[in-house]
């Protein structure tokens, strides 16, 4: 298992102009992107009136996340820290507006502008001290405290993230709730190392419910652990089920459209692929 | 970077108690149409800060943006018009944006203001 991307370089020389085009132009990554991204417009509870709203993409990279923004109608400003990773959003054309910053230094934007703040795989970065004169602690303070006053009230905050171990996920919980923020952790498929992913949900303002989480089989998880310290904030956190054993997790599988497009994309790259016919895509006997 | 986006911007170097609105150095501006939607319209006015909306239009070349505004001039389609077009259209994609308190200078290139700041302003 390859090592995390943030204990290799400080992400502005991760991700320079090789590490930048092969991001985006992975298709796979691209899927993956767009769908964190459409999960956390879910999460952000934005009222379902059609009105295009303001949000900000805080580490907005390539653009990927931007994109499906837009799809849904939406204005957004796009924060990142690397320019190579801008430079292919300018490629790739994104509608909103780009902005080459470090949010460790705070967003730099006035208060109450903002109806909702997404992150997709970018917050946990902030954890890690790239330079002599960086403390995790004051970046994350810079950066929700300066994020909790440009956002409107009762507008929301998902970050979608890749904490290295429990005690980052505390870190970066705890940061939160010191700025002001309510919320809590929303964690989709607990049980598969694979397809898990955690949403920090936080909100300006009381505690709204935390959204129910995703499970394999398409049903929810109920929010089982509450806490609540003397402040009378809630962290929620989603029950981890044990899966009954008799139950069996059925894979979706890659069907015949997948594999042709597939068969397509390969053909553009000039690779030789053979010819498609009835039998390309044929569901096999079992024992195949 | 458009004008809306400017409209948020605020300088954020220690010790600057009033960062906002940034000035504008104008070297390159481009006019880019899209479809106006007059509910994001009425939507972001309220946060909108007028004045300031008004000196980066003129700033970067556009002037028909009346002095004053109140919600009750978003019913007119004229003044929608020239909203949209001075908020969503036009943008700045060369130039600087400057700090109105210490005068420092945040450089603008293809459209990306660059809002890194150095260590001593953190």
């Amino acid at each position: 298992m390859s090592s995390r991307p943030e204990l290799k370089a400080p992400p502005e020389i991760f991700y320079d102009d090789e590490e930048a085009r092969k991001y985006t132009s992975s298709s796979r990554i691209v899927k993956i992107q767009s769908e964190l991204t459409e999960r956390a417009l879910e999460l952000l509870a934005l009222p379902d009136d059609g009105v295009p709203r303001l949000l900000l993409d805080i580490g907005c990279g390539s653009g990927l996340s931007g994109e499906t923004l837009s799809e849904n109608g939406h204005e957004w400003i796009g924060l990142d820290i690397s320019a190579s990773m801008l430079n292919v959003a300018l490629e790739r054309e994104v509608e909103g507006d780009l902005l080459l910053g470090d949010m460790g230094q705070g967003l730099g934007l006035r208060p109450g502008v903002i109806d909702g703040a997404i992150s997709i795989s970018a917050v946990q970065w902030l954890c890690n001290a790239d330079k002599s004169s960086h403390e995790p602690r004051l970046r994350l303070k810079a950066f929700f405290g300066s994020l909790y006053r440009c956002l409107a009230r009762g507008a929301r905050a998902v970050f979608q993230v890749y904490p290295e171990n429990l005690d980052q996920r505390e870190l970066i919980l705890r940061m939160a709730m010191q700025a002001g923020f309510s919320g809590g952790v929303v964690v989709d498929f607990p049980h598969s190392s694979k397809k898990r992913k955690e949403y920090l949900v936080l909100t300006c303002g009381p505690s709204a419910p935390v959204s129910k989480a995703q499970d394999e089989d398409g049903g929810s998880c109920s929010d089982d652990d509450v806490n609540e310290d003397e402040e009378n904030k809630t962290v929620c956190v989603s029950d981890r089920h044990r899966p009954r054993k008799k139950q069996r997790i059925t894979k979706k599988g890659k069907g015949r459209e997948w594999i042709m497009k597939k068969k397509e994309q390969m053909r553009r790259r000039g690779n030789v692929v053979p010819p498609d016919t009835k039998y390309t895509g044929r569901k096999r006997k079992a024992r195949f | 970077m458009r004008l809306l986006t400017h409209n948020m911007l605020s300088s954020n170097v220690k010790g600057v108690t009033n960062g906002f609105p940034l000035g504008i150095e104008v070297e390159k501006v481009v006019e880019k149409q899209v479809e106006l939607s007059a509910d994001f319209l009425i939507n972001i006015f309220s946060k909108i800060e007028w004045k300031a909306l008004v000196d980066a239009s003129r700033a970067v070349g556009y002037a028909e943006l009346p002095d004053q505004a109140d919600a009750s001039m978003l019913d007119s389609d004229e003044f929608l018009r020239k909203f949209h077009h001075a908020l969503l259209e036009l943008h700045l994609e060369e130039g600087a944006l400057l700090c109105p308190e210490t005068g420092r200078r945040f450089p603008v290139n293809k459209g990306i203001p660059n809002m890194l700041l150095h260590e001593d302003e953190v």
